[in-house]
């Protein structure tokens, strides 16, 4: 273990404006949900709880671990950070970034074989194509929010004393990663 | 004037940029349906960015320091400015301005049915004039008084410096005017015909115009949820010492039920019309049959939010009502908490109503009776707002001043509005009455009559606040009562029209209703002309009126214990609460601002 085992000093307590953001932050996941909630919902009011059988079952579940590790990594840069180890920091965002992009990609994969058996014209591909893509472009802004903060710590710039902007970003990664655990059943286990 | 030249070349060279985009990358034609949505969304982040969301925020983003621009007198409203007294006046005036055009295209469409055949325009056209009226003025009602009066006094009344994210506040205002100027512009690319609804599968199939539609009321949509989330943050995090949750103005929590509303439920409106551009861009089949999709969807995706959006409009006007039917009987307000429980309780409801509006539409028939009986368990804690703004008049030492008078008309109006609105939500007299004048009369009571009145009284309290100089009582009262009267004559005769059948969104009616349409046209261009007078009595005021003193009301609200207009931080030392809002007359009641030993200032 490179980082200490002691817990950081939460004596103050978190200051005013950092109660403020994490307040704002939640309620922009609140929001978030419901966008969710509302292509969700709409799958199952057209298409019911079919799936075809051409599904990639394999690659889903592949892209779920790999989604679910990086939520791992994520919490690792995001607990580094707040023991101000910045190579700790460095080393697991990194770790996130790559496996963000690696689903991504899978993300692709999936896609050139899904137009083929199911395209957007069919009514489970609506809600696949809809789901999916909404669910990828929330990653992509993800993985923008995690490069800009890798940029901006590359010196330790954040660590224990400021260290909310790693913690926002990292709360909206794990954020997308809950959402794909929700989607993923509602696309693949019925 | 440099941020706006600025905002406006960087969003024209955005625009090009995103549909050179999508004419590069996809088969779309560089003005194709693709190339608007991408070109839409770069201009609107090149706008933002050159008008000065870069400096004062982006460049945090790449490690630089933040640059704040600095301006005085009225250059500061032309800038992305995050002091949130400047942002509310933006509000005010942008949506009085798109309030003013929306009714002129009220006019044109009064013209056009003032004889049953088509006349002024053809069917079409007419089509297209009706749905910019109604997503112009529904952008006024949702937005006008949580976004100008939501900005403004929030913060003073809870004795804040400031809104909890003022940059995402300024933001919120600066996506407004792409908007307001993408609807405007759709008629170049032909227009919008699908009304303010969009309800496929016209709206999948019509002119490009229903694109630019799209884009950009999904990004109103979401200057709403960030002013929605900006004020629950606000409410919750920013209150003096002192300002329990029992000592809030009652606008206040009329601005936080509304805001909460529309963080969450404005994402259903986005994700309906993004499946209306998924349809039409990228071959998905949500809304067409042929597919297996069903339109049926789209409206309960749409209703879900759109049905709320009434409270999203109604609260704010119930509370800025409430708020001066206390301060000018000078009484308490009456059932305080009870007024509480109902704004909760109609925003709560008010959720779960959606599928009312669709009794007509094919929708499974066992629900039409729950969606009834929900709909009309609305009314109860509606009825106590009634009840708590009359029991606080009665008995009071009223002051007729403009805007008690607009509150009286208010509660008139918002009480025709609230018993049609039995009739609607019964389905078994909706049947009959569904898509005809009926429902527009009941909307307008509701809506003008809930949302633009108080609109109106607003603007008229707090007027002395925010430009520092008083109104003229007399025009105020002629206007209000011009107003009044003639929006009376105008839409009691649509009740009857739509009772004998004449159908809503069309140009033409039946032939025996020609003469009652005429009056009603008539009536309705005498009403629009009382605006003039609005117009010219604040123009003038707002540069020659008599100068305000800091509280002309002799309120005891936050707002008004500040000078007029207040100052830049809003107080000159940080304000702590101590007596209620509303203890007008309460003997022994200690202020509501805790006087201190030695005041500043």
């Amino acid at each position: 273990m490179t980082t200490s085992a002691e817990p950081i000093q939460h004596g103050a307590g978190p200051s005013r404006q950092r109660r403020i953001n994490q307040l704002g932050l939640w309620l922009f996941f609140a929001s978030e949900t419901f966008l969710f909630g509302a292509f969700i919902s709409s799958r199952f009011i057209t298409s019911q709880t079919s799936t075809p059988e051409d599904l990639n079952q394999a690659l889903a579940l592949a892209l779920t671990i790999v989604l679910l590790l990086s939520s791992i990594s994520a919490y690792l840069a995001e607990t580094a950070n707040a023991h101000d180890d910045h190579r700790g920091f460095r080393i697991y965002t990194v770790a996130t970034i790559t496996l963000g992009a690696l689903f991504l990609g899978g993300v692709a994969l999936e896609w050139k074989e899904a137009l083929e058996y199911f395209p957007p014209g069919t009514i489970y591909g609506t809600a696949f194509f809809s789901l999916v893509g909404l669910h990828a472009f929330h990653v992509l802004t993800g993985l923008i929010a995690l490069a800009v903060i890798l940029f901006l710590g590359k010196e330790g710039r954040f660590g224990s004393k400021d260290s909310w902007p790693v913690e926002g970003v990292i709360k909206y990664w794990h954020f997308v990663d809950l959402a794909w655990v929700i989607i993923y059943p509602t696309l693949y286990l019925f | 004037m440099w941020p706006l030249i600025r905002g406006t070349l960087s969003g024209i060279v955005g625009y090009m940029v995103g549909a050179l985009i999508a004419t590069l990358t996809t088969t779309s034609t560089f003005s194709g349906e693709f190339a608007l949505v991408l070109g839409f969304v770069f201009g609107l982040l090149g706008w933002l960015f050159g008008i000065g969301m870069w400096n004062a925020w982006g460049r945090e983003w790449v490690g630089l320091t933040p640059k704040t621009e600095k301006a005085e007198g009225w250059r500061r409203y032309l800038r992305f400015n995050t002091d949130h007294k400047v942002i509310g006046a933006q509000y005010l005036v942008t949506m009085l301005i798109v309030f003013l055009l929306a009714g002129l295209v009220a006019m044109a469409m009064r013209a056009e049915l003032a004889s049953p055949g088509q006349n002024l325009f053809t069917a079409d056209v007419y089509n297209k004039v009706m749905s910019m009226h109604g997503i112009l003025m529904i952008a006024v009602a949702v937005a006008g008084i949580l976004g100008a009066f939501g900005n403004y006094l929030v913060p003073l009344m809870i004795g804040a410096d400031d809104m909890a994210f003022p940059r995402i506040n300024a933001l919120g205002y600066w996506m407004v005017p792409p908007v307001a100027i993408a609807l405007l512009a759709a008629p170049l690319v032909g227009s919008f015909d699908a009304g303010w609804t969009a309800y496929p599968p016209l709206s999948v199939l019509n002119g490009d115009g229903q694109v630019l539609f799209n884009v950009a009321v999904i990004a109103f949509g979401l200057s709403s949820i960030l002013g929605g989330l900006n004020i629950v943050a606000t409410v919750i995090t920013m209150r003096a010492p002192g300002m329990t949750w029992s000592k809030l103005p009652i606008f206040v929590w009329a601005a936080f039920a509304a805001s909460i509303l529309s963080l969450t439920v404005t994402q259903f409106f986005a994700a309906s019309l993004i499946m209306i551009l998924l349809d039409r861009i990228a071959g998905t089949t949500w809304f067409g049959a042929p597919g297996g999709g069903t339109a049926l969807l789209y409206e309960h995706v749409f209703w879900f939010y759109s049905h709320p959006a009434v409270y999203i409009m109604v609260l704010p006007g119930m509370g800025v009502i409430l708020e001066i039917i206390s301060h000018f009987s000078r009484k308490p307000l009456f059932a305080y908490k009870a007024v509480v429980v109902s704004f909760l309780s109609i925003a709560g409801i008010g959720s779960v109503v959606w599928a009312h509006h669709m009794f007509t539409s094919g929708m499974a028939q066992n629900l039409e009776g729950p969606f009834m009986a929900l709909t009309e368990a609305v009314s109860i804690p509606t009825g106590v707002i009634f009840l708590a703004a009359v029991g606080t008049l009665w008995r009071g030492k009223l002051w007729f001043q403009t805007p008690l008078l607009l509150a009286f008309f208010w509660i008139f109006q918002f009480l025709i509005g609230g018993i049609t609105g039995v009739f609607l939500a019964d389905f078994v007299t909706d049947l009959s009455l569904h898509d005809t004048y009926f429902v527009v009369a009941h909307f307008h009571y509701t809506i003008v009559g809930g949302s633009i009145f108080a609109l109106m009284a607003g603007t008229f309290y707090w007027f002395p606040k925010v430009t520092g100089r008083m109104y003229n009582e007399k025009l105020g009262k002629i206007f209000a009562t011009w107003f009044f009267v003639f929006f009376q004559l105008t839409f009691i005769p649509l009740f009857w029209v739509g009772l004998n059948g004449m159908n809503r969104r069309v140009a033409t009616y039946q032939d025996n209703l020609g003469g009652v349409n005429r009056f009603a046209s008539m009536m309705a261009m005498i009403m629009g002309l009382s605006f003039v007078l609005f117009v010219v009595n604040l123009l003038w005021s707002a540069k020659f009126g008599p100068v305000a003193p800091a509280n002309p009301w002799n309120a005891r609200t936050l707002e008004w214990q500040v000078s007029s207009p207040p100052p830049e931080h809003n107080f000159p030392s940080p304000p702590s609460v101590d007596g209620g809002p509303y203890d007008y007359g309460v003997v022994g009641a200690p202020t509501h601002l805790r006087e201190v030993a030695d005041p500043v200032g």
